[in-house]
């Protein structure tokens, strides 16, 4: 679960981290009342989107006057943003941060990650910040530093001091390197984050360390037990089909194709989309509806995949364990007769009860084309889809000519 | 022969008394599963399913000498309940529960790293349907009559893709020797390689399958062991070729954060070293047949 860079702001500096003065506001004016209380003589205006590289796609502004605030918030508020990291769809900017111009006198990388491959909190640093981490990586890996912390041990002064040291830190701001460090650390072991990530970090004319950006990414796992964090989920960041589906406890992925799936497993999910395209289609979307497909959740399910006004064609597969074929087809019939379905629909059913599941779709009278195997299924979608497209084009042609 | 669990390995199931651990457990007893009891805090001394119930691990361990664990408990204690069984003694330990907090596994990870080799615990899932040595005994919440006993191992993240797997190796009279979900969490108790390491050692298993997925280099690792360390050919299925980087794709796990990670990269990296390669997710039983029939 990510969160917005003024809410990892606010919690960080729970944790001591420094951060420049600054304030969210919902529409112009809120704005300018932020620039007000701020006080100086320059702002910066800051898109508050769940991405980075917002400056490339022009979402953070820097201001001189109030004016020009009022511009900024103006121009960023309402707008669709799109960055390398959100897709051609693009995330909405519902708020924006004010903050305090920062004089830079040198920029770093921190960041704190839960690396899955070592099984412990890794700490990544370099003396060059600013640019995307995985830029650097590729041009100079040898300036990327890493320390790796013992989970039963913490994180050690040691450890600290030897980041701060490789941030490329002056003697004289130190011992306020090391603090920060620390904050950090033990940001992300209390409140479960998976990555913490602040870039950059800068040491400003004035000589204090600042977090100029921060970034959170939340173990959606541990929400259970992480109330305060998550109340701050954004759903305006999130693809709204995802946020139906995540309330029926569906998992969905809304994606570029036109052959919707509802699937159950996410690893045969994952690979009855690759035979969607290994047959010449493109999958809509990822869905799993999981082990207990009941007829109601095969309704929701069905209700989102139609939704998706792309959709040509629609197939089902599901591989039954716990769960029964015959049970399956009945909440598939249902479905299909209560939606009243205006495209192709292709149901490839297998394991415990198959006999009856099939037999039940056949004795329905509806027009559901059956599979077999997972590679039948996705050629009989891909050529229903195929067959309604050509049609579209005909009738779209034969208007054209009247 | 199979590895892990067999029809004699006396299991028990920890989170006995719920409504989910009370199904699985029934069926893997009427699979023939050698289940001598369960454990639930609070409730030891009574019978369930017709088996004792334990307040603790150890007492299980102790009284009827429980080797093998499942866990159904939920996921704010699932990690405690692991490193209760690794505590008592108990060798083999597979963990069902979906959604445990990363933080909780690193910990449990770091736990077991605490015991030397010889006495660790080993540990699958979690997040995992389990493990089959089809005609022994079931330690998971599979469909049991999809698998046929036989000689090909089976170590694979996700649930319903291993049983389609078993489908199309059963439906060409391919056996398999013991199927071994990982799970699709980041932090797995084993690894495809640690599963492997237990399949080369086994003499009834001839060729090993892997289903692999898009996120975490787990897969390469598996390849560089099976080149390096292994005489008995390693077939490979990645799945994930249309996923998108940077989601999440249904387990916490399957997710592309950065290089080396998607399907096709993978795909490549295998391929370099040596593994079988199914070209779709329909071919993973066509595949291990031909490298069988090239075997003899």
């Amino acid at each position: 679960m990510d969160i917005h860079e003024y809410q990892a702001k606010e919690i960080l500096a729970g944790y001591g981290v420094r951060i420049a003065e600054g304030g969210v506001a919902h529409s112009p004016e809120e704005a300018v009342q932020r620039a007000r209380e701020i006080g100086g003589n320059i702002w910066v205006v800051k898109a508050q989107i769940h991405s980075g590289a917002r400056g490339k796609a022009g979402g953070i502004k820097v201001c001189k006057t109030h004016q020009q605030v009022e511009d900024a918030a103006d121009d960023l508020l309402g707008k669709i943003l799109v960055t390398q990291q959100t897709g051609p769809a693009g995330k909405i900017c519902a708020r924006v941060y004010v903050e305090a111009g920062t004089d830079i006198a040198k920029e770093m990388y921190l960041c704190i990650v839960v690396d899955r491959s070592s099984e412990r909190v890794v700490l990544v640093g370099s003396a060059q910040g600013g640019m995307e981490i995985e830029e650097l990586a590729e041009t100079d890996p040898d300036a990327i530093k890493k320390v790796y912390v013992e989970p039963a041990v913490g994180l050690r002064d040691f450890q600290a001091r030897k980041m701060a040291f490789s941030l490329g830190v002056d003697d004289a701001h130190f011992n306020q390197a090391v603090k920060i460090i620390k904050g950090c650390y033990r940001a992300l072991r209390d409140l479960d984050a998976n990555m913490l990530e602040i870039n950059p970090l800068v040491l400003t004319r004035g000589g204090e360390l600042v977090a100029l950006d921060a970034k959170m990414n939340f173990d959606t796992n541990a929400m259970f037990r992480r109330r305060e964090i998550s109340e701050l989920r954004d759903t305006s960041q999130i693809d709204p089909r995802e946020v139906a589906a995540a309330d029926h406890d569906l998992n969905y992925i809304g994606l570029d194709g036109d052959i919707g799936c509802m699937i159950n497993g996410a690893g045969l999910a994952m690979a009855t989309m690759d035979m969607i395209k290994l047959a010449g289609g493109e999958p809509a979307n990822f869905l799993d509806v999981g082990g207990g497909a009941s007829a109601e959740r095969t309704e929701k399910a069905f209700r989102l995949v139609l939704a998706d006004k792309n959709v040509k064609a629609m197939l089902v597969n599901i591989f039954a364990g716990i769960n029964r074929c015959d049970w399956i087809a009945e909440g598939v019939v249902h479905a299909a007769r209560k939606i009243d379905m205006k495209v192709p629909l292709i149901v490839r059913l297998s394991g415990t009860n198959v006999e009856a599941g099939r037999r039940i779709i056949a004795e329905s009278g509806l027009p559901i084309i059956v599979a077999e195997t997972l590679a039948d299924a996705a050629e009989k979608a891909v050529k229903a889809r195929n067959e309604v497209v050509a049609r579209e084009n005909s009738t779209s042609q034969s208007r054209g000519n009247a | 022969m199979a590895i892990l669990i067999n029809k004699s390995t006396r299991i028990i199931v920890q989170g006995f008394t719920g409504k989910i651990g009370s199904f699985h457990a029934q069926d893997m007893i009427n699979y023939g599963s050698n289940v001598v009891g369960g454990v639930t805090p609070g409730k030891g001394g009574q019978q369930h399913l017709g088996k004792p119930v334990f307040n603790t691990v150890r007492q299980a361990v102790r009284d009827v000498g429980a080797e093998a664990s499942i866990i159904f408990v939920p996921p704010a204690s699932a990690a405690d309940s692991i490193m209760e069984a690794a505590d008592a003694g108990i060798r083999y330990c597979v963990a069902i529960t979906d959604g445990i907090p990363t933080q909780d596994m690193m910990t449990v990870k770091n736990f077991l790293r605490g015991y030397c080799k010889e006495d660790r615990m080993m540990l699958t899932g979690p997040n995992c349907a389990g493990t089959i040595s089809p005609g022994e005994a079931m330690l998971g919440i599979m469909p049991g009559h999809i698998y046929m006993r036989g000689n090909v191992g089976v170590v694979g993240r996700s649930g319903t893709l291993g049983y389609e797997a078993a489908d199309q190796m059963k439906a060409l009279g391919i056996g398999i020797s013991t199927s071994v979900g990982i799970g699709g969490d980041p932090i797995n108790g084993s690894s495809h390689r640690d599963v492997l390491e237990r399949f080369e050692q086994d003499k009834d298993t001839k060729v090993v399958l892997m289903i692999g997925e898009i996120g975490g280099q787990q897969e390469i690792e598996a390849g560089i062991f099976a080149r390096e360390h292994m005489s008995k050919p390693l077939v490979a299925y990645i799945a994930g070729l249309t996923a998108p980087q940077g989601r999440r794709m249904g387990h916490a796990g399957a997710i592309i954060s950065s290089a080396g990670e998607s399907a096709a990269e993978k795909v490549a990296m295998l391929r370099e070293l040596g593994v079988t390669i199914c070209p779709t997710p329909s071919a993973m039983g066509e595949t291990v047949a031909k490298v069988l029939a090239g075997m003899n």
